[in-house]
């Protein structure tokens, strides 16, 4: 009943704000949520298609469900690790702005 | 327009909404609260999809794992966090046309394909069982591997996040 463009729409818009935020944003933690939206746009385009491919054959398809899942996995994996290396950070330079964190400028 | 489009609009709105309240709220701990209204708005997407396990990993994965552990994090750090000063880049200008060039260019490319305006009808019941989803993952012949591989990416990420956090002058003082 809802056509699959509102649904790549509404991603695509939801990619392009995370985007802003990611390139954006001065506080690293800022940047991190910018990339948390881009990976929900992302799994709204999965689950997206999973359910066009679903309606368009009887046999069930898991595949979509399945690279969502994985997205799920990375993301919780990637955002510990990130968090880490924030706090990290903040202990030695007693900053988490990502302009002044230029220890490898050349 | 049914009702489900309206409810869909009105989901659709809301998310976007707080996302961008997500990437301009000045206050740090603000856009952590604005990202978890976010995350409801897609659980409730992944719930018109009729994803309805996904829509449950949603809220109990993003909201009750990440986001918390994103709050601990910003808590952590509060002093830093109330500094003031610009809250953006000076080249934020080149980022906002970054995004809004990428999103005409992916709804360009997008409206040309045939299946753009396909009508998601909904599903007959009982052919969206998260059963066949989990004989799916512990199948060998079929996503068995990448299961496992996910499973061994999270304790590595669990263990190198508590390597790396670790207050090594606190350690050694002890």
């Amino acid at each position: 009943m809802i056509p699959l463009s509102w649904y790549l729409m509404l991603a695509a818009a939801l990619f392009a704000i995370g985007l802003f935020g990611v390139l954006a944003r001065r506080n690293a933690v800022a940047v991190l949520l910018g990339i948390e939206l881009m990976l929900n746009a992302v799994n709204i385009n999965l689950l997206a298609f999973w359910h066009r491919s679903q309606q368009l054959s009887a046999e069930p398809h898991v595949t979509g469900l399945v690279f969502a899942a994985i997205v799920f996995a990375v993301a919780a994996a990637e955002t510990a690790v990130a968090l880490a290396l924030i706090i990290s950070v903040y202990r030695r330079r007693d900053t988490v702005v990502v302009d002044e964190l230029d220890l490898l400028r050349g | 327009m049914t009702s489900l489009q309206i409810v869909f609009l009105i989901i659709a709105a809301v998310t976007l909404a707080s996302a961008v309240m997500v990437v301009t709220a000045r206050r740090l701990m603000h856009a952590a609260l604005w990202l978890i209204l976010t995350l409801l708005g897609v659980a409730a997407v992944f719930a018109t999809l009729q994803a309805n396990f996904f829509a449950v990993v949603q809220v109990l994965v993003y909201i009750g794992a990440i986001a918390i552990l994103i709050i601990f994090a910003i808590m952590m750090t509060r002093e830093v966090m109330s500094v003031t000063g610009p809250r953006l880049n000076r080249g934020w200008g080149w980022a906002a046309a970054a995004a809004a060039g990428g999103l005409a260019g992916l709804v360009a490319v997008l409206s040309t394909w045939q299946g753009f305006q396909t009508v998601l009808e909904p599903l007959p019941s009982g052919s969206v069982g998260v059963g066949a989803l989990g004989e799916a993952f512990l199948d060998p012949n079929r996503f068995a591997v990448p299961f496992e591989v996910a499973s061994v990416l999270l304790v590595a990420a669990m263990v190198g996040a508590i390597y790396i956090a670790v207050d090594r002058k606190v350690v050694e003082e002890q």
